[in-house]
């Protein structure tokens, strides 16, 4: 059987990539659907992530699907010392797809290979979380009706940041990205992301602060700057500041411009940029129902 | 002068040599030489024009195929293969690092799956001068400081 998976963004190519944009917005338009009728979804949630279950859980009911899983691995049979092999040889069994969070890399593409139905990663560890980069496509392309020629800005912790060295990834598939390293030096983008972009052409620079050129992003994506990532403690003060953004900043930035966060949001983005238009990130939660859809449908060739 | 041999000669088999001393039992283990039953005679911290020192293995009665004697060039890239017939040396081989390693190395990142169950692991050549191999689950890389057997 030739089942599709998705455990890392790198699988998609771009078409798909375009596939999931135009079945997102028709699933946003028409979020009451019957596909998965007669269907059975399995949410294993290795380690809890409230936000991520509830998305494809809200996705799997707003496609007519039934849920079977756990939200913790305390209340599986994970606890008794089943290996992950054999959660999943049986659950393959039950259910028609499994949506997985597990704190090990590499887990996803592992039960992918054991199981017999298709696998989402909705998280494995530090290593991918693609769901999350769709959804991020999505509210680009929703945002800026397009995802060529985006000056995008990506602040904070940008070595260790996950969802920012995916979206790289996923956006550098088209045509002409600019990208804007902000971070502290710490925490700058590692060299082999850096290597990628030089070797694809695309152009990209890095700066310590941004108050003075955010007037030139379409896309602000914030991640937030943990103080457990400083070795010294003194450093992290110095800094803690300047990734924080604030309405004041946002003046003169253009009409287009748009603030994306994965969320949970700590303090990195100041509760008074909430009420600005140009606030997107909790519209991009949403989206993330309509990506999972568009994900789910298209892996199950349902759409 | 009559020159001796360090380590004495087989009959029939094979002999491993320009092995690095560092990485002698890195080869015996990955070759799983600790389970055969001929004799098994080796040397290590001998002079060598090469390398200054190097390391040699030579194994009666067993002969490789490619495949399986490429996994040393992991360790030992400069490793060549004489194959022994009636105390003659009938081919001369050098090995070649293969594109794909599968269950042999053990992943660098402790919280790569493959260190959690027992799953053989799955690596990718991706630069072969100065080893790196990336995990085919976690995507980390593992570099030739970093290799050990599993």
């Amino acid at each position: 059987m030739n089942k599709k998976n998705l455990i890392s963004i790198t699988d998609f190519s771009k078409e798909e990539y375009l596939k999931i944009m135009e079945l997102s917005r028709y699933f946003e338009e028409n979020p009451n659907q019957s596909l998965l009728k007669g269907k059975v979804i399995a949410t294993l949630f290795f380690e809890p992530s409230t936000r991520t279950r509830l998305s494809f859980e809200t996705a799997i009911s707003r496609l007519g699907g039934k849920i079977i899983g756990f939200s913790d691995s305390n209340s599986s049979s994970v606890s008794k010392g089943e290996t992950l092999h054999d959660t999943i040889k049986m659950v393959s069994n039950y259910a028609d797809l499994i949506i997985m969070r597990h704190p090990l890399e590499g887990s996803a593409r592992y039960a992918a290979e054991v199981s017999d139905v298709p696998v989402i990663n909705a998280g494995d560890g530090a290593n991918q979380h693609p769901s999350q980069t769709l959804l991020d496509l999505y509210s680009i392309m929703k945002t800026q009706g397009k995802l060529d020629n985006i000056n995008l800005f990506l602040v904070g912790d940008l070595k260790y940041g996950r969802t920012v060295h995916s979206l790289l990834m996923a956006m550098s598939q088209f045509e002409n990205p600019i990208f804007n390293f902000v971070a502290p030096p710490e925490l700058a983008m590692p060299d082999e992301y850096k290597l990628f972009l030089r070797q694809k052409g695309i152009r990209y620079f890095e700066h310590l602060e941004f108050n003075d050129i955010i007037n030139q992003a379409d896309i602000i994506y914030m991640t937030r700057v943990q103080k457990e990532r400083f070795i010294d403690p003194v450093e992290y003060e110095k800094v803690k500041n300047v990734y924080i953004l604030k309405n004041e900043m946002l003046a003169q930035t253009k009409p287009n411009m748009r603030i994306l966060h994965p969320l949970p949001r700590i303090n990195e983005i100041h509760t008074n940029v909430d009420s600005n238009p140009k606030a997107y990130y909790f519209t991009q939660a949403l989206n993330g129902v309509y990506t999972r859809m568009a994900i789910i449908s298209h892996l199950l060739n349902l759409k | 002068m009559q020159k001796q041999l360090n380590v004495s000669a087989i009959k029939d088999g094979t002999v491993i040599d320009h092995i690095p001393t560092k990485v002698l039992f890195k080869v015996i283990q990955i070759l799983k030489l600790e389970d055969f039953p001929n004799t098994i005679t080796f040397g290590n911290n001998l002079d060598s024009k090469v390398l200054g020192k190097k390391a040699i293995i030579k194994i009666a009665n067993r002969y490789f195929e490619d495949e399986e004697v490429n996994k040393i060039a992991l360790v030992a890239p400069n490793a060549k293969l004489n194959t022994i017939r009636n105390y003659e040396v009938v081919e001369k081989r050098v090995v070649k690092i293969p594109e794909e390693i599968v269950g042999i190395v053990r992943c660098f990142n402790p919280k790569c799956i493959t260190n959690a169950e027992n799953i053989p692991t799955r690596f990718q050549i991706i630069n072969e001068k100065s080893i790196e191999m990336k995990c085919h689950y976690c995507e980390k890389i593992t570099n030739e400081n970093e290799i050990r057997i599993k």
